[in-house]
């Protein structure tokens, strides 16, 4: 692994030298280090590039990273993951991205990960992007999610991007059975001339079922963000979405959330919110000896940091 | 010594909320503001803490004029300020705020000593987002809680820190001013119509109408009061539509 790919394992999935337990490293197209465990093994997929993860039923406390690292200008990678969650599993999935490029050739991540996880198991799956390098290269990546829920199971996603991508789009779906529930971070920071765009798709179709989706971002300098979210209730279900962004300089947010209630019993919400930072905000870290631009980033921190 | 020497605040439609207020707030005592509703008290305390701008006279901190300070170098001068309406935040949490206020690292002794000090229990409090979720007297607390950290203040100035805040907390909060005031290294300035912070007060002026009417030590303000209006159950006048205050 180069120098810039070991950085950006430190940032995106608390690389520090080595990984306990399973992993797969994926560094420019290429498999860098692999390990599985007793538990959870991790294989290639057989047609297409990329990974079959198996989780052994009733595997518990166990945490398997797969970071992705672009480092050079002009790869487009595309990987496919597959996890497979046994029964009663209790587990942490960690799949930072991280694309870098220091000359005028774009560089991208497609990440496309689909996950299976069978009854009563738990997943908190972690996803961190960053884009970094001074080339005048587009920084992409393009990560596509696909979840399937079966019943009782429970899978948190919090996704993050810190900053650096020039462009994005971010699919995500779920499919819930009887009594699983989602939930989803999302944190996005945009700047310059940066582009995001977000889609949710959640299916609420079992008794019981619950989804929570959550997105804050932020738009500065002339970026641009699209937000994107549909939960249909299918069945007796709670759904949640929220939308928050804060606006700065010359940043653009344009929110469409969108509920389908196909069931009588379906309780669907959405909340959404866009705006500058309230200048009350501002004026309290003042008070307490905060500059304006301290209070500022304080508040933009700790409003991405959820 | 805080003096505040004729200052004129007038609001962008003209209309004058303070008239020629000359104020000496004597060192690490408490002095408590109090008066009728629109008589310009809470105005007095931004322009204290720099949120608005006299169009005449001068703040001065310790002999030094302070009147074209900005909001953080007051803060910086030593002025810490607990808003009457407090501030919630997305994402920053109870901690946060006190960490900032006190400009470092705090341990969780110390957050639980400054949240004991004003009713919180800090197990259920320490983490807890600064948002809407809190209820308004919660709010209040963690409020004052961070005034207090921020323990290079040289003068503290609390707006109706009683809005808002049940009877029970507000026996902490009592608590929590006494202590300040027996510390003797701050002074205290609080805008309050409450007979019980009225009582722990050093001194204590009166503002009516843009002006300060009564100024002096509590026993002649509250002694002089007393004499003089016996038969209104609140002694410290009316407001704009002549209700008494309390």
């Amino acid at each position: 692994m180069d120098k810039t790919t070991e950085e950006l394992l430190g940032i995106v999935s608390d690389w520090s030298g080595k990984f306990n337990g399973a992993y797969n490293i994926r560094s420019n197209g290429q498999c860098a280090g692999r390990q599985s465990s007793e538990n959870i093994l991790i294989e290639n997929k057989e047609g297409a590039p990329g990974l079959v993860i198996k989780i052994k039923p009733g595997t518990k406390g166990e945490t398997v990273y797969i970071p992705a690292c672009v480092t050079k200008g002009g790869i487009d990678d595309l990987v496919y993951n597959d996890f497979y969650v046994g029964e009663g599993a209790d587990v942490i999935i960690v799949a930072g991205c991280g694309v870098h490029t220091d000359d005028g050739h774009d560089v991208r991540h497609n990440g496309i990960h689909r996950f299976i996880l069978d009854k009563g198991s738990k997943v908190l799956y972690k996803e961190k992007h960053i884009g970094t390098g001074a080339g005048g290269g587009a920084k992409r990546i393009d990560p596509v999610t696909e979840i399937i829920q079966g019943e009782d199971s429970y899978l948190e996603m919090d996704t993050i991007q810190i900053g650096g991508v020039d462009r994005t789009f971010r699919k995500t779906s779920g499919t819930l059975g009887k009594g699983a529930k989602l939930v989803i971070k999302e944190r996005i920071l945009t700047d310059k001339e940066q582009r995001a765009e977000t889609d949710f798709a959640v299916e609420l179709n079992g008794e019981g079922s619950a989804a929570d989706i959550v997105s804050r971002s932020v738009a500065r300098g002339n970026s641009y963000q699209e937000y994107h979210s549909k939960i249909s209730g299918n069945a007796k279900c709670k759904g949640h979405s929220e939308c928050d962004a804060i606006l700065a300089d010359n940043g653009k947010v344009n929110a469409a959330p969108e509920l389908f209630a196909g069931d009588l019993d379906a309780e669907l919400i959405h909340e959404a919110a866009i705006g500058k930072i309230a200048g009350e905000q501002i004026i309290k870290l003042r008070t307490l000896g905060l500059t304006e631009e301290e209070a500022e980033k304080k508040i933009i921190d700790g409003f991405l940091r959820g | 010594m805080l003096e505040i020497k004729d200052l004129c605040w007038s609001l962008e439609t003209g209309e004058e909320i303070l008239k020629d207020v000359s104020l000496k707030v004597p060192d690490g005592k408490l002095t408590v503001v109090t008066g009728p509703n629109g008589g310009g008290k809470t105005s007095l305390a931004k322009l204290i803490a720099g949120l608005e701008k006299p169009q005449k006279g001068s703040i001065c901190l310790d002999g030094e004029d302070i009147t074209g300070w900005d909001i953080t170098e007051r803060a910086q001068s030593g002025i810490a300020y607990a808003f009457q309406q407090p501030v919630r935040f997305k994402g920053l949490n109870v901690r946060d705020l006190l960490e900032l206020a006190a400009k470092r690292k705090l341990n969780e002794g110390e957050i639980c000593e400054l949240l004991g000090r004003v009713g919180l229990c800090a197990n259920e409090y320490i983490d807890r987002v600064v948002d809407a979720s809190l209820s308004g007297g919660e709010a209040k607390r963690i409020e004052i809680a961070t005034v207090l950290a921020k323990t290079d203040s040289k003068v503290i100035v609390f707006d109706e820190p009683e809005a808002g805040i049940d009877l029970w907390s507000f026996s902490s909060l009592i608590e929590a001013f006494e202590k300040l005031k027996s510390d003797g290294n701050r002074s205290l300035l609080i805008i309050s119509h409450q007979e019980r912070i009225l009582e722990i007060s050093d001194y204590i002026a009166v503002i009516a109408a843009g002006r300060v009417s009564k100024f002096g030590t509590r026993e002649e303000i509250l002694g002089g009061l007393m004499n003089e209006e016996k038969a209104v159950r609140c002694p410290l006048g009316k407001d704009k539509e002549g209700n008494p205050n309390g």
